[in-house]
């Protein structure tokens, strides 16, 4: 398949990608590692006339540890988040999405800020954004924010994101306890559903328990009536199994298609949220 | 002097093969890989609804593209090309190669574009506006059969694409030999299991679509065109007829072929059009198929109901079987498409001695793209409806499911077995592949393991299928375009060979195995042999590869041809040595008398004297090539037995296959690696439709898993280790002793593994899963509902 | 247009190229390479897996451009004087082929594999050419021909 043509532009610096996205008017697209938007391309759904490489920006890419929180640059592909020595001893959950994405070669390719920005409903990495409550930093030319990626993740590939800017990278504290389950679509190894679970563990009672939810709804979404029922909780795989139990109740619109219904996607949501917490667990006792 | 060596036997041994180096060196000229001069590219611009009027076609954008250099609508192409030809002997509808007026299924062609360039080609396509007046579609074989909500074809009433039989409701075809004995072995019967069973729409997706390169030479008046295809001079044949040239005027040439499993068969509408449209512009034309197209354009495979009744005394022995075959065809009988699934009909009795057996079929169109052969084209469905139905059986009166198998099988002293089918089984020892399967599986410890694991709470079952097959298709009163293969071996000057076969493998590794036959006839060294093969302009005449026929028609063909050289090459080496040519011996490189070796001359120097035979031997005429035609008197009837072990996740329903034990039984062997080979990519295909494919449309007809993103095959974590073995049970049918081993295995994987699911499943009363084995199916059937 | 300049197998091409130009057919059609296939539109198969500065990629799904100033490597790249790789060597002493068509992403997706687990798990080599796709072998034959190159290295 081939492509409509355009014209393409590489930006040799972040300031000189945020000129050029500046001045194309809406035209311009940023690609990076081009794992979702060449082929949505090649199938001619989606036409640009302008694609602005960000591949080459130096220090966009890069795994960063800084005063206890980690960063992860928004132009580091799968395969190295996937692989990192820092993420897999301070947050392997984000290191085990990450080698759950794709294959070996879109790994290799495939961008954490592609992933982000393109917000498949089905993508991994959203999942976990969520459970670790990381920030997403954005730059225009004009300013930079900083969006939680609670409010980040809006609808159907629609997140906080607006045309003339780019997300730098995502900022979070590690969570050791931490973990993402898969239920994969066994062509295309999206999630049909897929769970990432953190645990803030103390004195041996779960202080807080943050979820993030991908593949069921048209966005990736917290399961806040699970993190709930957990907070006070021991952190046992029998109060984490009654808790996971409710997950997914609260939501509506589940997704459909002809590889999971509604309803067998509803069932999997707790299944796949007893089996991240579970995980999450089993981190915390290697931990103690 | 010659050089003494010693040349091992070759046939039987496990010989790495001789394609590789190019292969793995990325130096095979596949279809994309050939450019011509003067090339232009072809780009169809296909149907996006499954039914409908073309109100309208506006080529003007396209037509002022930059770059374009020509754009045919349908009804233009019509002009130059009559409609589409086929095989079968039934009538058929008008099946024009590019849509004139009315569009039947998603995909198929309505205009084409002509460029120079690849992505202008694309462009163009995308330019043209097409207004279609949409009408209903119909996608269920079963809803079609009604008659509504439509009629695809004027003449074909209730969408019946295979004539009535007095009497019949569309029954195209009825093998039943006396209707009151099946009958009465019902009525009589003890027990009697019913099922529907659903065999689901496949797409073949070999990892190379598609593709063909037309270049007709003005000046010359004669038409090349290189097509990936399963069947070279076929293609030739049918490209002749359709552009008005002569057989003589056209050169037909398979390259490399990068897969094919039966979907590279058919003569499809874009190898017609890049033929009439070259010959009509004068210029070279060349057109690959995107894998988008792919998953519409080229034919499917299987999707065939069958509505099975098995009638059984309750030890076990079957008295009867009744099969109702409802076919979904597609849009249009492609060339081979009506044939394919009489095999299942054909194929009906098993492995079994059943007495009584009634059989019909009934073909039906439906708006989707046709079916025709996909590997084992119309044998796995047989197996599969026979053997669920023996294990629904064996659950049904408590029995071992291999126990009731061997209480029904054809015992070897029955061979030549006459099915009631008609079918004549060549050979066979069933009992024997039951058990080498049964103990490879450790049959009852296995059973042990199951039951321990289910105590545990986890969901583990065992399956297990016998498999016959239809095999090395021949004679001539079996297969449409001859049943007969053709081969021609040259001992060259120098004292190599040339050989050419009919046969067009395209993975099947017959560059190796046939030079290992010719190795060992003529005592040569494998370095010293050339298979030539998938050129009419080098090989004079041909049929193809399907239908595993390869080894048991084209290998025969070519060990005959063998012999007729290797006799006046004795008479050479006869005058040559002074010794008669029956005490001679073709060893080690050597010509010599049985027993003397130091009385020999060299194999070259032989071949030799026959270029110049000073002085000529009396009766004897110069050169050493021989060409000869071989049609079997029969098919062939490989068979085996497959086991397989899987567990379901209670949790989600997703199985996992942990084990597969195979026996397979193809007769004498020449490579036992290259068969390995063979056996395991049947078996991914087989496990692949029990598991993890299926070919669906929306009820409007929109394909709704057109591209990798929602069709699955099989990938490398999808598989256990394969437990293969096998037994020898030659064919009488060729003098190779050979039977055919390229479809084997999608046989008894199918419905061992589906009986797995079901026998792990068992707890909650279910009897049958329908194909695929989709995760949430399982899961529906753990938690309380049918599937 | 756009300048591209890549070195492929060693060698540095620079050529003017529509931005639309696939890294696939730059390659094949541009350089005669054509030994990296094509397999499907979506980023699946694999068949057209090349190294792009030593990293498997799928060449179907990078544009020309974005490959300027890349080291890649293609299958025909791999044999190094007259010598095969072992990979190349594997695939033929295994049987881990039959068409041949997925065979060259393949290995260089193996070459990949290789380079990240010298000594790789059965389990780790299916996992590592999960990107590829193989229609006729059943990868069984391919996963000892990866075991062979990797008890070669």
């Amino acid at each position: 398949m081939i492509p409509t043509a355009f014209d393409y532009q590489r930006a040799t610096s972040l300031d000189d990608a945020l000129a050029k996205l500046s001045a194309s008017n809406g035209a311009g697209k940023l690609i990076a590692g081009g794992h979702s938007l060449v082929p949505l391309m090649k199938l001619r759904l989606s036409e640009p006339t302008m694609l602005i490489d960000i591949a080459r920006i130096p220090d966009l890419a890069g795994i960063r540890e800084q005063d206890g929180t980690l960063e992860i640059g928004a132009g580091t592909v799968h395969h190295d988040v996937a692989t990192s020595p820092v993420l897999r001893q301070h947050c392997p959950v984000v290191a085990d999405t990450a080698a759950t994405i794709g294959d070996p070669q879109v790994r290799n390719r495939g961008t954490l800020g592609g992933s982000l920005a393109h917000a498949d409903p089905a993508a991994d990495y959203p999942a976990v954004m969520l459970a670790l409550d990381a920030e997403i930093h954005l730059r225009s030319s004009t300013a930079a924010r900083v969006v939680l990626a609670r409010d980040f993740f809006q609808n159907v590939l629609t997140v906080d994101l607006a045309p003339d800017e780019i997300i730098t990278a995502v900022r979070f504290a590690p969570v050791r306890a931490a973990s993402y389950a898969k239920l994969y679509q066994r062509a295309s190894r999206f999630a049909i559903v897929g769970v990432a679970a953190a645990l803030d563990v103390s004195d041996g009672v779960i202080r807080s328990a943050r979820i993030g939810l991908t593949g069921a709804v048209s966005h990736a979404v917290r399961l806040t009536t699970v993190e709930a029922a957990l907070a006070g909780c021991e952190p046992t795989s029998r109060a984490c199994a009654e808790a996971a139990r409710l997950a997914g109740s609260d939501l509506e619109d589940i997704n459909g298609d002809i590889h999971a219904s509604e309803t067998y996607r509803r069932a999997m949501i707790p299944v796949f949220t007893r089996r991240a917490l579970d995980g999450a667990l089993a981190r915390l006792t290697v931990q103690s | 002097m010659a050089a003494s060596l010693v040349l091992p036997k070759l046939v039987g041994q496990r010989i790495k093969r001789r394609e590789d180096p190019r292969l793995i060196q990325g130096r095979a000229t596949y279809v994309d890989d050939i450019k011509v001069v003067g090339m232009q590219h072809l780009a169809f611009v296909r149907s996006d609804i499954a039914h409908g009027r073309i109100l309208s076609i506006d080529t003007s954008a396209a037509d002022a593209m930059d770059g374009v250099e020509a754009v045919f609508t349908g009804a233009q192409i019509a002009e130059l090309l009559a409609p589409m030809p086929i095989l079968t002997p039934f009538p058929s509808p008008d099946h024009r190669a590019v849509a004139v007026d009315i569009v039947r299924y998603v995909g198929e062609p309505v205009a084409v574009v002509v460029t120079a360039d690849r992505y202008v080609a694309r462009d163009a396509a995308d330019a043209i506006v097409v207004d279609y007046e949409q009408l209903p579609a119909v996608v269920d074989p079963e809803q079609a059969m009604t008659g509504t909500p439509v009629v695809i074809h004027a003449d074909f009433a209730d969408n019946l694409a295979l004539p009535f039989l007095p009497g019949g409701t569309g029954v195209a075809a009825d093998f039943t030999v006396d209707d009151t004995v099946v009958d009465q072995a019902f009525a009589d019967a003890e027990v009697v299991v019913s099922q529907r069973m659903v065999n689901q729409r496949l797409a073949p997706t070999p990892i190379e679509t598609r593709g063909v390169l037309a270049h007709f030479e003005p000046g010359k008046g004669t038409m090349t065109i290189w097509s990936s295809t399963q069947n070279p001079h076929t293609l030739r044949t049918f490209i002749a007829t359709m552009t008005g040239l002569g057989q003589d005027q056209v050169r037909a040439i398979a390259p490399e072929v990068g897969g094919a499993f039966g979907a590279k068969i058919n003569i499809y509408p874009e190898e017609y059009v890049a033929a009439a449209l070259s010959k009509r512009l004068g210029l070279p034309i060349k057109w690959i198929e995107d894998r988008s197209e792919a998953f519409v354009a080229t034919t499917h495979g299987r999707d065939i109901i069958g509505y099975v009744d098995i009638a059984a005394r309750r030890d076990g022995t079957v008295v009867g079987l009744k099969l109702r075959l409802i076919a979904d065809i597609g849009a249009y009988n492609m060339l081979l498409t009506a044939a394919i699934p009489t095999l299942t009909m054909q194929m009906a009795s098993a492995t079994y001695d059943i007495p009584a057996i009634r059989a019909t079929l009934t073909e039906v169109f439906t708006n989707k793209t046709p079916t025709a052969a996909y590997r084992g084209a119309g044998r796995p469905e047989a197996t599969y409806f026979v053997e669920r139905a023996m294990d629904m059986l064996a659950r049904e009166l408590e029995m071992d499911p291999a126990d009731l198998r061997r209480k029904n099988f054809i015992t070897p002293d029955q061979f030549p077995y006459t099915t009631q089918m008609g079918a004549v089984y060549d050979s066979g020892d069933y009992g024997k592949a039951l058990d080498l399967a049964l103990q490879n599986a450790g049959w009852a410890d296995l059973k042990k393991q199951r039951d321990a694991a289910r105590a545990k709470g986890r969901l583990v079952g065992l399956g297990l299928s016998m498999y016959v097959e239809v095999c090395g298709v021949g004679p001539s009163s079996s297969f449409p375009s001859g049943g007969w293969e053709y081969a021609q071996v040259t001992i060259e000057r120098d004292g190599r060979i040339s050989a050419t076969t009919g046969a067009s493998p395209h993975g099947q590794g017959n560059e190796t195995t046939f030079a290992q036959m010719l190795a060992d006839q003529f005592g040569v060294p494998l370095e010293h042999i050339t298979i030539h093969h998938g050129d009419t302009g080098v090989v004079k005449q041909g049929i193809g590869t399907f239908g595993s026929r390869s080894q048991a028609v084209g290998g025969t063909a070519l060990h005959l041809a063998g012999g007729k050289v290797k006799v006046k090459m004795a008479k050479f080496a006869a005058a040559l040595i002074e010794a008669h040519e029956d005490d001679l011996v073709f060893e080690d490189g050597m010509i010599s008398v049985k027993g003397s070796p130091e009385s020999g001359k060299s194999f070259a120097d032989v071949a030799k004297y026959a270029y110049v035979p000073v002085p000529l031997p009396k009766g004897l005429d110069p050169g050493l090539s021989e060409e000869a035609f071989f049609e079997p008197a029969n098919n062939t009837y490989p068979f085996g037995c497959h086991i397989s072990m899987l567990e379901i996740d209670r949790e989600t329903g997703e199985p996992t296959l942990l084990r597969l034990v195979a026996v397979d039984d193809a007769g004498h062997l020449i490579n036992p690696l290259i068969v390995d080979g063979q056996i395991h990519g049947g078996l991914a295909q087989g496990i692949g439709q029990a598991m993890i494919e299926e070919f669906r449309y929306s009820e409007d007809g929109q394909p709704v898993t057109g591209s990798f993103m929602d069709y699955a095959i099989p990938r490398a974590a999808d598989f256990p280790r394969f437990e293969l073995d096998n037994t020898v049970t030659p064919t009488p049918v060729n003098p190779l002793g050979a039977k055919g081993v390229g479809e084997a295995g999608t046989l008894g994987s199918t419905p061992c593994v589906v009986a797995a699911a079901v026998d792990a499943l068992s707890e909650f009363g279910v009897k049958h899963i329908d194909m695929m084995l989709r995760p949430e199916k399982l899961w529906r059937i753990i938690h309380g509902g049918q599937p | 247009m756009a300048q591209v300049s890549v070195t492929v197998n060693g060698k540095t091409h620079t050529a003017n190229v529509e931005p639309r130009l696939l890294l696939v057919h730059f390659l094949r059609e541009q350089l005669n390479l054509t030994g990296t296939h094509i397999g499907c539109d979506t980023s699946q198969c694999g068949a057209c897996t090349v190294l792009v500065d030593g990293r498997s990629a799928k060449s179907c799904t990078i544009f020309a451009v974005q490959a300027d100033g890349s080291e890649i490597t293609t299958i025909e790249g791999l044999a190094r004087d007259g010598r095969l790789h072992p990979l190349q060597e594997g695939f033929w002493e295994e049987h881990g082929l039959q068409c041949g068509y997925c065979t060259p992403g393949m290995i260089m997706s193996a070459v990949d594999l290789l380079n990240e687990h010298p000594s790789p798990t059965e389990r780790e080599i299916r996992d590592g050419i999960d990107g590829n796709f193989c229609r006729c072998t059943g990868y069984e034959h391919i996963v000892n021909a990866i075991q062979y190159a990797a008890n070669k290295r």
